[in-house]
């Protein structure tokens, strides 16, 4: 299947592809070799062990590109944000940038937020973007990041300069419209906080349709030396959608990113957060919760790695499985050599409610120092009996005290996440779907 | 910690010597002519026969595995030699009449094989290279219908038994190194213990490399019976050589209604030297079925030796209610490296397994805890519970934790910690303080950090197992 990629990246390479620079051409044509030479993972592979791809594999997805049709409408769109009215906003339309739908006019000085097609042929954000796209998530190891670098086109391209604090999160809202053919989009965002400087981005994932799509992102994050980062990202994709995404983060010296997931759509989702540790004394939390039902799939892989000393990292992700559901975690810790006075913890839960649901946790670690401090823990099972007991000696129904205990389980996530302006647009999104 | 640490006094592999004895030993190589001679040697039975080629021919299609967290160059199999025995008398009448060399080696080893040295009750099985050389109290346990023999023996005493049972647990085309196993196994244990039996005594055996060149590949095999307990030990040691030598054994244990059978090892294989020259490579297939109700199996080892040690005792738990235990001591020193863990898989309901694996790494050792815990749809109300724990000793050692945790049930719960840190300084400093050597801390500290392993042991094993934890971590720190 993968010639037809090959194939359609000839005629997207043909095209121009948006008056792309030569350094980036380049890094094109690599991509799209390595991934014919890669070709979509089986489930033999040990990273995609619990994952089947083949419904993506089968499908012949055409390139999506929304010149012509019609854009959707203000109001169709404002449903599907999550940060609080009046927050600067990106809207992107099957991984096109729609500057009639965003709004990023009133963004403080040194705060930069707009297309990544615009900056690419721009000067110096353009110098900007040659430095960081594509250095950081390793494309040249999987195959789904390397089809998205072949057809990187556009998506966000934020930069805030050293010193900047950008008080509002940035929401960036990804939109699918489907079409009368499967269609893929393949958004690319790069994000770089440069030295001090504070900011809060909410990555939203979301769809006007309810066809077969699929979604293969990437995101790059840079974290400057003392730079401060919240970084929410909310996958809402239809009920019949694909959504595989890379998320890459670095961070320098004493810097801080909290990176925070939220997995609730979508019939088949894999998401890789790789995350560096590149500066002594950096600081990571990683947050995730994934709340499915019918027989919806949804695999997380994480990595983190302590590259250098005196680094902490922190990671709690939950899973409430419903009905037929699949769930899969995959974390790994890495500390390599001379990462000494490395802090880090792992935690998977997962709540199974019904007994056709399944949970593969996996829970890894990787240590090449020895003055370190590591820890993971990884827990399946359903509601404890005891609290539900308790529960209902208190007076509630059985159906009341489900229904507590289990937001109750996914609350412990959404309590962890730093800004309570974007977790409060959160919590009634989880309790929707916990409903 | 200090720099003292790199001040390593390495204290010399105490089981490292030869036995000068003169072998029939089969030339290297492997081809179904060798294995109808290894067949004809033991005097096997046609069925043995055909068993033993069609593993051989499944494994000449099966690729070498490789996905393990170790590493090491490629093992010529044709280098090896798949036969050798202590050439003595044909038939032995009693232990009298064993070489009194051999009856030397395992004295110097520690394992006493003459009866009268009766040890605390423990009833051995020798195995020198390629054969048994002697069991002990045969006659004691025959009394209660105990059978505790050579396996080789056992196929042609008892060939229902082990029809029935060989490959039943671990198929003849189970995994590469199991089906080369099935194909030249040439010694091992076997034990069945009859219904409502308590077996009166360990049941043990010891395993020897001598002969150079050679691998060793026995087949162990346990069976009890409805209502039955057995205990049983295994210890191994071989000499010091620069030369790799291959250790793939398979060891199937099968516990019916309401049986217990508890298995631990000591596992002293020659690690190699400080630069990681020679050394077994220690690749072993262990898997226990828990076929009845109410059954338990329950696995403990302590792994101090060989260069690579690469296994995975696990517990099938088929019947309803029935345990898997493991518990696991791992050291790897110098330049050792161990990838070890355990696979609880559960299918009958009320299933209950428990996990308990200790790591520690010393010098460039690299220790890998990886287990697998699978809980399948019809096990209701499945419990695990697992923790993995590692103790790193200087920086250049690695410790990793894979667990591999799969849960189809909603009724089963399973838990999951790790933790990995450094051997505590305060702690060595407080004892050092009080006039305590910064080693017999370690050794203190290491033990501690044990203990939960150590007290599942049977006492003299127990005893054994903290000598020599001393011994693989002396020097270990400055």
């Amino acid at each position: 299947m993968t010639e037809q990629y090959v194939a359609d990246f000839k005629a997207f390479a043909g095209n121009g592809a948006g008056g792309a620079p030569a350094w980036l051409r380049k890094i094109r044509e690599g991509a799209i070799a390595r991934f014919a030479e890669l070709g979509f993972p089986t489930t033999k592979q040990e990273e995609w062990r619990f994952t089947s791809v083949a419904p993506i594999k089968e499908t012949r997805f055409a390139l999506a590109h929304a010149a012509g049709a019609q854009p959707p409408s203000v109001a169709a769109i404002e449903p599907l944000l999550v940060c609080p009215p009046g927050s600067p906003r990106m809207v992107f339309v099957d991984g096109r940038y729609a500057p009639e739908l965003s709004s990023v006019g009133g963004l403080p000085r040194g705060v930069h937020a707009g297309s990544l097609a615009v900056a690419l042929t721009s000067g110096r954000n353009g110098e900007l973007a040659r430095q960081h796209l594509t250095r950081h998530a390793r494309w040249h190891e999987s195959a789904f990041a390397a089809l998205n670098t072949a057809f990187l086109a556009d998506g966000a391209f934020v930069h805030v300069a050293a010193h900047t604090i950008l008080e509002q999160p940035l929401e960036l809202l990804f939109v699918a419209t489907g079409g009368r053919q499967p269609t893929v989009s393949h958004p690319r965002s790069l994000i770089v906080v440069e030295r001090d400087a504070q900011a809060a981005v909410v990555e939203g994932y979301a769809a006007l349709t309810d066809d077969v799509y699929w979604t293969n992102g990437v995101t790059e994050a840079v974290v400057g030396e003392g730079a401060r980062v919240e970084y929410y990202r909310v996958q809402r994709e239809g009920r019949r959608a694909y959504h595989v995404a890379t998320t890459q983060s670095r961070q320098e010296r004493d810097s801080f990113f909290g990176l925070h997931a939220v997995t609730l759509g979508g019939a088949l989702a894999r998401h890789d957060v790789l995350t560096a540790l590149d500066g002594a004394g950096a600081e990571l939390i990683l947050n995730g919760l994934y709340v499915l039902r019918d027989s919806q799939h949804a695999d997380h892989h994480t990595v983190i790695e302590h590259a250098r000393p005196h680094c902490a990292s922190h990671e709690f992700f939950n899973g409430v499985l419903d009905q037929r559901a699949h769930g899969v975690f995959n974390g790994r810790i890495i500390v390599r050599p001379g990462a000494q006075r490395t802090d880090s913890k792992q935690t998977n839960n997962n709540l199974l409610l019904s007994t056709d649901a399944r949970a593969d946790s996996q829970p890894q670690l990787e240590i090449y120092a020895d003055d370190v401090k590591c820890t993971h823990g990884s827990t399946v099972g359903p509601i404890d009996q005891t609290a539900l007991y308790y529960l209902r000696s208190r007076g509630l129904s059985p159906e009341m005290a489900q229904s507590l205990l289990t937001y109750g389980f996914a609350a412990e996530i959404l309590g962890r996440m730093g800004r309570a302006d974007v977790r409060d647009r959160l919590d009634p999104l989880v309790r929707a779907a916990l409903a | 910690m200090s720099s003292g640490i790199e001040a390593q006094v390495l204290q010399p592999y105490k089981y490292g010597f030869v036995t000068d004895i003169e072998a029939d030993v089969v030339p290297p190589g492997l081809s179904e002519d060798v294995i109808r001679l290894i067949s004809a040697k033991k005097g096997e039975p046609e069925w043995m026969l055909e068993w033993r080629l069609k593993a051989y021919r499944n494994w000449l299609k099966m690729p070498e595995p490789h996905w393990s967290n170790v590493t090491y160059g490629p093992i010529d199999y044709q280098g090896i030699s798949y036969y050798a025995a202590p050439k003595q008398r044909p038939k032995l009448e009693s232990l009298d009449q064993v070489d009194p060399k051999l009856i030397e080696t395992f004295e110097k080893l520690g394992i006493p094989i003459e009866e009268r040295k009766r040890l605390a009750g423990v009833a051995v099985d020798a195995v020198f290279d390629s054969v048994s050389v002697a069991t002990t109290f045969r006659e004691t346990l025959a009394q209660q219908g105990i059978i505790f023999c050579a396996i080789s023996e056992a196929i042609r005493e008892h060939p229902d038994l082990v029809r029935k049972y060989l490959g039943s647990v671990v198929p003849h085309n189970d995994n590469f190194f199991a089906a080369l196993n099935s194909a030249v196994f040439t010694d091992g244990s076997f034990a069945y213990i009859p219904k409502g039996v308590r077996c009166p005594l360990e049941l043990s055996t010891y395993f020897r490399i001598n002969a150079s060149s050679t691998g060793q590949f026995e087949r162990t095999l346990i069976v009890a019976e409805e209502g039955s307990y057995v205990s049983y030990l295994e210890g191994c040691s071989a000499p010091v050589r620069d030369e790799n030598q291959l250790h793939a054994a398979v060891v199937e244990l099968v516990a019916l209604d309401d049986a217990t059978i508890k298995y631990s090892t000591i596992q002293n294989w020659y690690p190699g030297d400080e630069e990681g020259r020679g050394g077994i490579y220690n690749f072993v297939t262990k898997r226990g079925a828990c076929r009845g109700k109410n059954s338990k199996i329950s696995w403990t080892q302590v792994e101090t030796g060989s260069a690579i040690t690469w296994k995975y005792p696990g517990c099938i738990l088929q019947g309803d209610n029935s345990i898997g235990e493991f518990y696991s001591v791992a050291v790897t020193n110098q330049r050792q490296q161990a990838d070890t863990g355990t696979k609880m898989i559960h299918l009958g309901k009320n299933t209950r397994s428990t996990i308990v694996s200790k790591g520690i790494s010393a010098g460039r050792g690299q220790n890998t805890y990886r287990g697998l815990v699978k809980i399948l749809k019809g096990a209701d109300h499945a419990r695990n519970y697992s923790q993995c724990d590692s103790m790193l000793i200087g920086d250049k050692c690695g410790a990793h934790t894979f667990p591999y945790i799969d849960v189809r049930n909603s009724t089963a719960i399973m838990e999951h910690e790790a933790s990995t840190s450094k051997i505590g300084e305060d702690q060595i400093f407080y004892a050092k303080q009080r006039g305590v050597s910064a080693e017999d801390a370690v050794s203190m500290i290491v033990n501690g950090f044990c203990k939960e392993v150590f007290k599942e042991l049977p006492m003299e094993f127990a005893v054994e197992a903290q000598r020599l934890l001393g011994i693989s971590l002396e020097g270990s720190v400055g």
